[in-house]
């Protein structure tokens, strides 16, 4: 789940760390308000969740009212990269000396949180850890002792900020730590970390990223949840409870299992089509969650045709049967289906499915020959 | 032979009395598994079918002689599960549950090597493991796998995994064990774990690998059976069309900064002489055609 930057701001703001007064704005109007109260010059900046803001634009310095009017006027509704801008962050300027780079994230094959810490910041560290990479000072912290106090200054040291942002940065990384782990990030990235010229060390940008496994204790991120951006399809599955992951084609995918998802989707597009969505339904006969899945799938306008991959193991291939047989008779479907189905008494499954077959409910033998059939009635000329 | 679970192997169920444990103990038990036990705090001194219930995984332990526990408790409380159950004596622990905070599964794992380094844990968020004819421990339909040999197999996927049994007993291909390591960050038992087992294992012949995008689990794998394994070795990686930056159902299954993609990870197994299939059906017919020629 990823944070919008005020979003991130607030959310760093709740541990101790350092960062602009500002607030949010939706008009013009309250993006003013918010200038005035905190004080000239103030930074507009567009709330969106894609690099590159400051390059399109969307990133503004404004030294008067009239100037936060023209600034948050423009970005207000500004395209970037396919984002539109609903929201302006608006916050006082900060004078800056000096920009770092401070982050923490899991490292899967270490097993360990990893913090990473450079004195080339306002870059993407990732072109950083290309050309310069000595410039990344890193350190791997076993979750069970936590960074301590000695390792946070060894791991300053190493990366051979001004001396004067010493006891700032680590401060500054024992509260990102902090937010990082007792907040259940996934990634918590500031970037720029900067120097003040008077010594100060702030955070001036915010990249956090949530694991959304961890909302049932953080109660609070069902505001986050909210503000997740979803095409009109990932809302209605998400409000069904159901693993979706919206693409651009025209076949409809609904499996059971997000390994066999994927695999469904690869098939699709191995075979010359293009897939709509991902979709995992799990276990596979409940007919609720069938239904539910193909009237998302339904609602898609680019859905031509629609392939059901289901694996019966535990679940026994006359229950999914049943299942789907139940769902097509509670939705009505405009685009045709073809089904395949295996494993656990794929027979006894088919059978029950041969009585219900038409030209909207079809029947394939195995995964190859079902994605060929599902990517040809969707118009396209399968491999 | 097989790895990690065999018919010797007693396993007590965290979460017996909830509906899933309830369910799956119960099909673990009619499968043949030595299934001695479950916990439940507020019932012990209950039984679900005749399989007693205890208050704690010690009590049970110490009752039984338990090695293994399969974990079903709700998501909130899998980090004291784990521990109580490593605690308690238990060696092999396989976490069913899905949905744990990638912060716990960190947590535990590092606590399990330093405290535990002869524990195993499988998981979370993985279908268990299944020694057929021996031991199925978890959520895996036993009857869909033939017993014996001479094919082991590792997985990132539960329905995957469980194609992968049904072909190879379609083309009647016996299996000496199946583990199914999970989708999550940090998993209890990696690809290279199961790999050093499987070419230690003298029944086992060859290896069937299936991965999925995210992480770098599968390179490090390549690298490991370059150096370390003599047996065949043939891998399916799911995913390779997914888009970056979007979770495909599995917390771990995601492209971010162009890491994890499929086409990488396919190209290192390759390049360890692993044959690759395209899709699940042809990394089957690649299995087949290496136990037919060995």
């Amino acid at each position: 789940m990823d944070l919008y930057e005020y979003q991130g701001k607030q959310f760093f703001a709740r541990f101790g760390i350092p960062v602009s007064a500002g607030d949010v704005a939706t008009t013009v109007d309250e993006a003013v308000a918010v200038a005035e109260r905190v004080g000239y010059p103030v930074v507009v900046k567009a709330q969106v969740q894609v690099g590159g803001r400051g390059k399109a634009g969307g990133i503004k310095l404004a030294n008067s009212t009239e100037e936060v009017r023209t600034h948050a006027g423009n970005i207000l509704g500004m395209d970037i990269k396919g984002h539109i801008v609903h929201v302006v962050w608006v916050e006082v300027a900060s004078d800056i000396a000096e920009e770092y780079y401070a982050s923490f994230t899991l490292d899967r094959s270490a097993k360990k949180h990893l913090g990473m810490l450079s004195a080339q910041g306002g870059v993407e560290i990732e072109t950083v850890a290309e050309e310069n990479p000595d410039a990344i000072a890193k350190i791997w912290v076993d979750p069970v002792d936590g960074l301590t106090d000695a390792s946070a200054r060894a791991w300053v040291a190493a990366a051979k900020l001004n001396p004067a942002a010493t006891e700032g940065t680590v401060e500054i990384l024992k509260k990102l730590y902090r937010a990082y782990t007792e907040g259940d990030a996934d990634l918590a990235e500031i970037n720029p970390l900067i120097l003040k010229p008077t010594g100060e060390v702030h955070a001036l940008d915010a990249k956090v990223s949530l694991d959304a496994n961890s909302l049932y204790r953080h109660a609070d991120y069902e505001a986050y949840d909210a503000t997740q951006v979803r095409d009109q399809r990932e809302t209605e599955a998400h409000e069904k409870g159901l693993q979706y992951v919206g693409l651009e084609g025209s076949v409809g995918v609904i499996a059971n299992g997000a390994g066999l998802a994927m695999s469904t989707v690869d098939i699709i597009n191995q075979v010359g089509g293009k897939p709509a969505n991902f979709l995992d339904i799990g276990g596979g006969s409940n007919a609720a969650v069938m239904a539910g899945a193909l009237e998302v799938i339904n609602n898609d306008p680019n859905v031509r045709s629609i392939f059901i991959n289901i694996f019966g193991g535990i679940t026994k291939g006359e229950e999914v049967a049943n299942g789907i047989v139940q769902a097509l008779a509670s939705v009505n479907i405009d685009s045709p289906i073809v089904i395949r189905l295996d494993g656990t008494n794929a027979d006894e499954g088919r059978a029950i499915l041969a009585g219900h077959l038409s030209e909207k409910l079809q029947m394939a033998p195995n995964m190859l020959s079902a994605a060929r059939r599902a990517v040809e009635l969707a118009g396209g000329t399968p491999k | 032979m097989s790895i990690f679970v065999d018919e010797n192997t007693k396993v007590i169920y965290q979460g017996l009395t909830g509906s899933q444990g309830r369910y799956y103990g119960l099909s673990n038990r009619a499968y043949g598994t030595n299934v001695v036990g479950g916990t439940n705090p507020k019932k012990a001194g209950t039984d679900v079918e005749g399989i007693p219930v205890f208050a704690s995984v010690a009590d049970a332990v110490s009752a039984t002689g338990a090695n293994a526990s399969c974990i079903f408790i709700p998501a909130p409380g899998v980090r004291d599960a784990v521990m109580e159950a490593a605690e308690g004596g238990i060696q092999f622990i396989a976490c069913i549950t899905e949905g744990v905070p990638a912060h716990d599964e960190a947590w535990f794992f590092n606590k399990l090597q330093r405290d535990f380094p002869n524990v195993r844990l499988l998981g979370p968020n993985c279908p268990g493991i299944i020694s057929p004819g021996k031991c199925n421990i978890g959520i895996t339909a036993g009857h869909i796998a033939k017993p014996g040999g001479p094919v082991g197999i590792v997985s990132r996927s539960g329905t995957l995994t469980y194609q992968a049994l049904y072909e190879l007993q379609q083309q009647d291909i016996g299996v000496t064990t199946c583990v199914g390591i999970g989708g999550d960050p940090v998993p209890g038992t990696s690809f290279i774990d199961c790999l050093r087992a499987f070419e230690a294992d003298p029944d086992t012949k060859a290896v069937m690998m299936i991965g999925e995008i995210g992480g770098s689990a599968e390179e490090e794998a390549a690298e490991f059976i370059k150096n370390h394994m003599s047996k065949p070795v043939s891998a399916y990686i799911a995913g390779g069309t997914a888009p970056a930056g979007k979770k495909m159902g599995h917390a771990g299954a995601i492209v971010s900064g162009g890491k994890g993609t499929a086409q990488a990870k396919m190209e290192a197994l390759q390049d360890a002489g692993v044959r690759i299939g395209l899709n699940p059906t042809e990394a089957g017919a690649h299995m087949v055609d290496i136990v037919r020629s060995l």
